[in-house]
Formats: structure tokens, C-alpha cells, sequence
């Protein structure tokens, strides 16, 4: 086991990544943040968190998404529905997808169909904390990257968070 | 997490883990079904006929509403107007319809244990959609939505079923959920609609006065008098059933408490149930229809057809 990213590094990452958001869409004007579920959302929670320091708490737009039913893998293994939460539209708004882990990029794929069911964005984005990069099976790279790391398909990243895990660390088992 | 059976029978056959699993799933079907676009491309590669050799509104089309919003293949079969009407055998019916590739069906059928002569029979997944007086499971868990939603658990909750028992797989179905969830039952009703052996079968309770059974309820699930199952007169008239086990607006009002209403559908107005019930603020009834498609898409999702 190694460790990729510690709990201070995990914490300057999530800011970092929160001021590059801000950075391509200033104000987050006409700009919407979706967590994918379950997972995803520890990482969300925190950028958006950060963002609220920066900016009104009030203009930010925070969103949940499952994509359980939009899996391309339910004949091989049956997984259980979380929480989507949407309390706004999506038409013609930038969205910026946040997930932990970027891997086959199979879970982006189904998040970009089960977001298409919810309206028409005008761009969508996406942010993950780590990337497994040059193991994609589908053409689909991340916007905003907190750790680039280069792994064997034998191998595990595990993302740990405190209020889930109850410590705060990247893996690579 | 994944069902311990590969059909859904009866209710009689699932554990408490896979109602919850049922019902949590349906939560969030429920949510899709609130969204711009109510469809979700689950079952997007699965066939599924629908068998109906008994006639059914509520049942057929929610189905087939949920088929079609986890965008699912149907096929509808109706006995009339099939060669079922030429003496085809229900096993020989379905063997042809499998051959052309269909995974999962769900049926519908007057003979109870019909399913279940299937289900070792064939290899896809069925789905009871009511067979006889035996088990109607869809119904049982869209009941235990309707009843989680308004009062947040099942368990300790007092429900009491009204009616026709003896000839309602509703009834059933019921029983066996609530017992499995750890809610207190009754039966009411006249003592010819009650099963002998109810007491002996279940442990419940029977109560032969309504108002008794209503003060002592949360919910009262009151059933359908199925003439069409009654070969023999039971009570002497419609009339003098309304006026013992109807339940009207005055008998409500003078329990000096609320309870909620529910029916499985169709309503015979005026006999079980007056209109100002039904339509009436303590009813749930409809809410007990909008919650079948959510519970229906969930146990079809649950149950699709997978490689291990």
C-alpha cells in the first residue's frame, strides 16, 4: 500500500481545485456544481464548501446525481440506487462534474446521459481528485485534476474520508 | 445487494431484507418518475411479456408504465381474443412466446399457484401480478410504500383489513408483508369472508365489528367484494353489507380520531367503501396507485435478468 495524497494534501488539492472552478467561470455565473453519488460526493461537498468562502454561499447551485440506473454493467452486477438531487435546471447552465476517482471513465459515460435526462447544458465540465490516466476505455478526459497518477489495472485507489472512513487519504493498494 | 429469490411469487417467499430493498429502490424510482424526463435506460436490452388471463386496469397499465420507464421491450397478452381461446395450454403459451426471445413475464392468472406451475417450468423471471386468491405481491408492497411514506416505518404500525378476506390475494399479500415488517394486524369483516383458519395460520386477531376495528387501527385496508369469486351468497345483499361493514364519513367522524384510508381498487361506491370516504381527505388511495409504477419499476429492475 502507498499513499498518494495525506489529509494536508488532500485539503490544499480540494482548494486549489475550488479556485480553478472559479477561475474558468468567475462568480460561477450561469454555473452549476452535481457530485456523482455515492462517492463523488465527499469530494463535492468539500469544493463546494470551499467555494462558499470565496464567493456568496447564496449564488452557488449544488446538485447530486446517481447514475445506477444508467450503468452499461447492470447484467454483470446489480447496485444499489442513491439519493439525485437536482433542485434546479440545467438548461443552457455550465456544469461542472465532480467525482473522486477518474478510471474507465465508464461512470462519466452514464453521468453524461442521466445529466442529459434533467435538460440541455450549454458546456459540462468535469473534476475528479484523482486520475488514473492512459487505462480509459471511453474518450473522456477530466478538466480539473487534483493528482494525475499512473497505475496497474491489478491495483486499488482508495479515497478515504473522515465522516465515511474516518480518516482522510488517498491509497494506492 | 441483490434479491434472494429469482421471482417474485408471493411476498410469502421474500425475506425482510428484500422488501426493504423493494421499497428503498422504489424511493428513488419515485424521484425519476418527478423528473422532466420519467424513463431511465436500466432495461434497455430486456423483453417482457405481460400475461393477462384476468381482467385488470390498474394493474396492466402500471405495469406497462413501468416496463416502458426502464425502457424495457413489452409485449401484451390478453386470453381473450388469443389462442388461449382455442385451448392452447398456459405452458405451451408461454414456451412460444419465450422462443422469441422475451426475459421476464409477468402474469396475471384466475388459477392461484398458476405462477408458480410456471416459474419450474421456464427458465425467465416472473412476476406474480395476482394469481386466484392466493398472493398479489406488487399490491402488498406498493400498500407498504403508501404506509412508509406517511408514517415513516411499518413497524408497530396497526393495520387493520377490511372485507371480503377470504377471496382477496390482496388480503394475503398483506398479511404476510406486514407480519415480515413487524406491523400489528387485524381482520374485520362479516364471518362467512373470514378463512376458518385464519386465526390458526397467521396469529392475527379478527374482529367482527368494524367500528371496533376502525378505533383500534392507524390504517384501515379495506378490500373489494369480489362477487365474481363468490359462487354462493355470503350475505344477503349489497345493501345490508353498506350498512354493517360500509364505511362512510359518519362512521369515520365518530371514532374521535384519524385514520387513513386505503383500497386496492376498484372501488364498488356505496358498498365497502361511500364516495365521501373514497375521495375524502383521509383516503390515500390514489397516492397507493402513483406509488405502484415506482414499486412495480423497482422489482422488475431487481429481478432482470443477469449473468450470475
Amino acid at each position: 500500500m502507498k499513499t498518494i495524497l495525506s489529509e494536508q494534501q488532500i485539503s490544499l488539492t480540494v482548494k486549489r481545485l475550488a479556485h480553478q472552478i472559479l477561475e474558468d467561470y468567475l462568480q460561477l455565473k450561469d454555473t452549476v456544481i452535481i457530485g456523482i453519488q455515492p462517492r463523488g460526493v465527499h469530494l463535492s461537498d468539500r469544493i463546494v464548501h470551499e467555494l462558499s468562502q470565496l464567493i456568496p454561499p447564496a449564488s452557488i447551485q449544488y446538485g447530486k446525481l446517481d447514475i445506477t440506473f444508467y450503468r452499461d454493467d447492470i447484467r454483470k452486477e446489480l447496485h444499489v440506487p442513491n439519493k439525485t438531487d437536482i433542485p434546479f435546471g440545467i438548461e443552457n447552465k455550465n456544469v461542472v462534474i465532480i467525482d473522486d476517482v477518474l478510471y474507465k471513465g465508464r461512470t462519466i459515460r452514464a453521468a453524461l446521459d442521466a445529466l442529459l435526462d434533467f435538460g440541455r447544458p450549454a458546456k459540462v465540465g468535469l473534476c475528479v481528485l484523482i486520475d488514473r490516466r492512459f487505462s480509459r476505455e471511453f474518450p473522456i478526459q477530466p478538466d480539473y485534476v487534483g493528482r494525475a497518477i499512473d497505475t496497474f489495472s491489478s491495483q486499488k485507489v482508495k479515497v478515504n474520508w473522515k465522516e465515511k472512513d474516518g480518516r482522510e487519504s488517498v491509497e494506492l493498494i | 445487494m441483490r434479491l434472494s429469490t429469482k421471482h417474485l411469487l408471493g411476498i410469502k417467499d421474500l425475506h425482510k431484507e428484500d422488501i426493504q430493498l423493494i421499497l428503498s429502490t422504489a424511493a428513488q424510482f419515485k424521484d425519476v418518475l418527478q423528473r422532466p424526463v420519467k424513463k431511465v435506460p436500466s432495461l434497455r436490452d430486456i423483453t417482457i411479456v405481460n400475461l393477462f388471463y384476468e381482467n385488470s386496469t390498474r394493474t396492466r397499465i402500471s405495469f406497462e408504465l413501468a416496463e416502458k420507464r426502464l425502457s424495457a421491450d413489452t409485449i401484451n397478452f390478453t386470453a381473450s381474443g388469443s389462442s388461449a381461446a382455442k385451448g392452447e395450454t398456459l405452458l405451451d403459451t408461454v414456451n412460444n412466446i419465450l422462443s422469441m426471445k422475451v426475459d421476464m413475464v409477468v402474469m396475471r392468472h384466475s388459477a392461484s399457484g398458476a405462477p408458480h406451475f410456471l416459474s419450474k417450468h421456464i427458465p425467465a423471471a416472473i412476476v406474480n401480478a395476482g394469481d386466484g386468491i392466493n398472493e398479489h405481491p406488487t399490491q402488498a408492497l406498493l400498500d407498504a410504500l403508501s404506509m412508509t411514506e406517511k408514517f415513516g416505518k411499518l413497524e408497530g404500525l396497526k393495520v387493520a383489513i377490511i372485507g371480503d378476506i377470504m377471496h382477496s390475494r390482496v388480503a394475503l399479500s398483506n398479511i404476510y408483508l406486514l407480519k415480515k415488517m413487524g406491523a400489528e394486524v387485524i381482520v374485520a369483516g362479516p364471518p362467512t369472508l373470514i378463512p376458518k383458519y385464519i386465526t390458526e395460520a397467521f396469529g392475527l386477531k379478527v374482529e367482527y365489528d368494524i367500528k371496533k376495528a376502525l378505533q383500534w387501527c392507524d390504517v384501515a385496508n379495506v378490500l373489494r367484494i369480489q362477487l365474481e369469486r363468490q359462487n354462493q351468497p355470503l350475505f344477503s345483499s349489497l345493501r345490508e353489507y353498506n350498512l354493517a361493514y360500509g364505511i362512510s364519513r359518519r362512521l369515520l367522524e365518530s371514532l374521535g380520531k384519524e385514520i387513513t384510508i386505503m383500497h386496492p381498487g376498484p372501488i364498488n361506491r356505496g358498498v365497502e367503501l361511500d364516495s365521501d370516504v373514497a375521495d375524502g381527505p383521509y383516503s390515500i388511495v390514489l397516492n397507493q396507485v402513483e406509488n405502484g409504477v415506482a414499486v412495480r419499476m423497482a422489482v422488475l429492475y431487481l429481478l432482470a435478468n443477469r449473468e450470475n
